[in-house]
């Protein structure tokens, strides 16, 4: 069974992001970027079916900037087995990049696509579903835990009240939460492995996709922030402080 | 401008975030409607009609959407939705769930978690966990949208009257079924709606020890929550998870006990009314958000904690 893995270039998850003082972004020059948390999550889960004979062939692909190349190839040390980058410096709304990844899955028919729920800096947790309803596949969706059976495969999802278990047929797309899995670190053999590995180069235009934005951002500016309270000396002083000057209890 | 809200119920009992939904549909203004979709949901239908500013209520009752599987949420809503400005759902996992879909199947972009409304194109939402606020114009003919709870206050649900109409749509798309649902039982408040929000970290070093401010919580009617790394050590379930990636709370009072104050977590919390951190680390980030901060050992603390408010309560 093949697995395709879409994994994005986003900003380091312990960097501190700074909105730039003209309001036009968040200031990405010379910060530290890496693969987004959840899709190593994706990666991981891929490798670990691959690992138990499920998966026969997991391909890796990303949406972005040449530099983007850098996370498709920590994904092959991690052990997938050929990368696509779909090059593109303009910016790829969700819609874009589900249809960038439908035209992928068209040509390489996988019987699992693997995203992360969410990306840290967007925070859309959109373009999976986007893709499962492009593609006409079920989905499931904030996965913690994915077990393929023959023709279809149960999906443990992580939902408001608890879990919910649903099974889909196969092709279907998953979208990874937090608990599916734990992500191994890339050894260094496998890092220089992986420099060898296949890695194709497309552009939108390739796979006539329009990337003109739906949405426009027209400002982006710091939250309101938070100044620290005072320390209060004990409990007592705490509940006193509740219950008379913040009336909260 | 016509606008459908998405009601988010369980087949039984129609969520409360539905409210705050119709509170975001009126802040773009419009006529308002709201999709019933799920089985055997009359008693769902007849409490959204009475849910203040609505005119009328879409009841699509199906076996198809009783256990609202995304795939067929889809088809009945994008079916639906068509004849509509704006399509709205709450921010929880159900809405998530479905409504890209929605979105991918009209061919429009979705607007995710939005926290204000400026005008009927146009929405604040954050993005980088909440340490920068968008401002977004949508150019598509629907908008599809989901709502963060906390940025919209709820409006009133009773005092409506609005007809309610069965759509005999059943769309089943073949592709999934439901297996088996594992939910948290619970007796306190929803985390999302209780004005009190009391959570834990890794410093309550094991599920047991949260019986600490389980207690403290049903002295005060809070809800209990908890940081990731609380929820990946085991000690609780994950839908008790605060944070950027979480639950997203903004209670009147969120008591944070043995948790640092990383900026995934800050982000499920810092819009509530008043924090209080209780830590033993007093370089601990959290104490630069909290109004009140306790410098001590919880395992002190939080019993203290219990017995001061038996006194005062
Ligand atoms: C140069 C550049 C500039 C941009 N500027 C902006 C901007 O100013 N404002 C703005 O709103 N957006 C901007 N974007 C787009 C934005 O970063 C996202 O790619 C887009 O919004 C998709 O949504 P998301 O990543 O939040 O998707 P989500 O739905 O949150 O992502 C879920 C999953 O989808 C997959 N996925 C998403 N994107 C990709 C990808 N590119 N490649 C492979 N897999 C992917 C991953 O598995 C990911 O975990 C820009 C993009 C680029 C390349
Ligand atoms: C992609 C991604 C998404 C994430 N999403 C979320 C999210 O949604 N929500 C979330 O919470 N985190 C999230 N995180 C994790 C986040 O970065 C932190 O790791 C996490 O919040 C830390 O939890 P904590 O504060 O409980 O633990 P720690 O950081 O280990 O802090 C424990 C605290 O307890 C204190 N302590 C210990 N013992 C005692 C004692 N006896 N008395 C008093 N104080 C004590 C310590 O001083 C310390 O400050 C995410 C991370 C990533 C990468």
């Amino acid at each position: 069974m093949k697995v395709l893995v879409a994994v994005k270039r986003v900003i380091d998850y312990n960097v501190k992001v700074r909105v730039k003082p003209d309001n036009t972004g968040v200031d990405l020059a010379n910060v530290k970027m890496a693969m987004n948390p959840f899709c190593e999550i994706a990666v991981e889960e891929a490798v670990r079916l691959k690992e138990k004979g499920v998966a026969t062939e997991i391909v890796v692909v990303s949406i972005g900037p040449k530099a983007a190349q850098e996370q498709i190839r920590t994904a092959l040390a991690l052990g997938a087995d050929r990368g696509i980058h779909i090059e593109t410096d303009e910016e790829v709304q969700s819609l874009q990049a589900a249809k960038l990844l439908k035209a992928v899955v068209d040509k390489e028919e996988p019987k699992l696509v693997i995203l992360g729920k969410q990306s840290i800096d967007t925070d859309n947790n959109q373009t999976g579903q986007m893709l499962a309803a492009l593609a006409g596949m079920p989905q499931g969706t904030f996965a913690s835990e994915v077990v393929v059976d023959g023709d279809k495969v149960n999906v443990t999802r992580e939902v408001d009240g608890g879990l919910v278990t649903v099974q889909l047929n196969l092709p279907a797309v998953v979208t990874t939460d937090l608990r599916l899995n734990e992500p191994r670190y890339a050894s260094l053999p496998n890092i220089m492995k992986a420099k060898k590995k296949p890695l194709d180069t497309q552009s939108p235009a390739d796979l006539g996709v329009d990337l003109t934005p739906r949405l426009t951002t027209l400002k982006v500016e710091a939250p309101q922030t938070r100044k620290a309270g005072i320390k209060v000396g004990s409990v007592e002083e705490l509940v006193d402080k509740l219950k008379n000057e913040a009336k909260v209890i | 401008m016509s606008i459908l809200v998405f009601a988010e119920h369980d087949n039984s009992t129609l969520k409360s975030a539905t409210l705050n939904v119709v509170g975001a549909a009126k802040a773009i203004g419009g006529d308002i409607h709201v999709l019933v979709a799920g089985q055997n949901v009359g008693g769902v239908a007849e409490k959204a009609a009475q849910i203040d500013g609505v005119s009328k209520v879409l009841v699509a009752d199906n076996a198809a959407y009783g256990h609202q599987l995304g795939e067929n949420l889809a088809l009945l809503v994008a079916e639906v939705g068509k004849g509509y400005s704006h399509i709205l759902a709450n921010a929880g996992t159900t809405g998530k769930d479905f409504m890209p879909r929605v979105a991918a199947l009209l061919d429009v972009a979705q607007i995710s978690d939005i926290m204000r409304v400026e005008s009927a194109d146009t929405f604040v939402r954050p993005i980088y966990a909440g340490n920068a606020i968008a401002t977004v114009k949508s150019s598509d003919g629907i908008k599809v949208i989901t709502v963060r709870g906390t940025g919209f206050d709820p409006v009133a649900g009773e005092g409506g009257s609005a007809a309610v109409e069965s759509i005999d749509a059943a769309h089943d798309a073949g592709i999934s079924s439901f297996v088996e649902a594992k939910m948290a039982e619970s007796d306190r408040p929803e985390l999302t709606a209780a004005s009190i929000v009391i959570s834990g970290g890794r410093g309550m070093q094991n599920g047991e020890n949260f019986h600490m401010l389980e207690k403290v919580a049903d002295l005060l009617g809070a809800a209990v929550g908890a940081s990731r790394a609380a929820v990946d050590a085991g000690f609780v379930p994950n839908d008790m998870q605060v944070g950027q990636t979480g639950k997203i709370v903004a209670p009147n009072l969120y008591i944070a006990v043995g948790i640092s104050g990383a900026i995934q977590h800050l982000a499920g919390m810092s819009d509530s009314k008043v924090i209080v951190a209780i830590n033993k680390d007093e370089e601990a980030p959290i104490f630069q958000v909290a109004d009140y901060g306790l410098v001590a050992d919880l395992f002190e603390a939080v019993p203290q904690l219990e017995a001061e408010l038996k006194k005062v309560l």
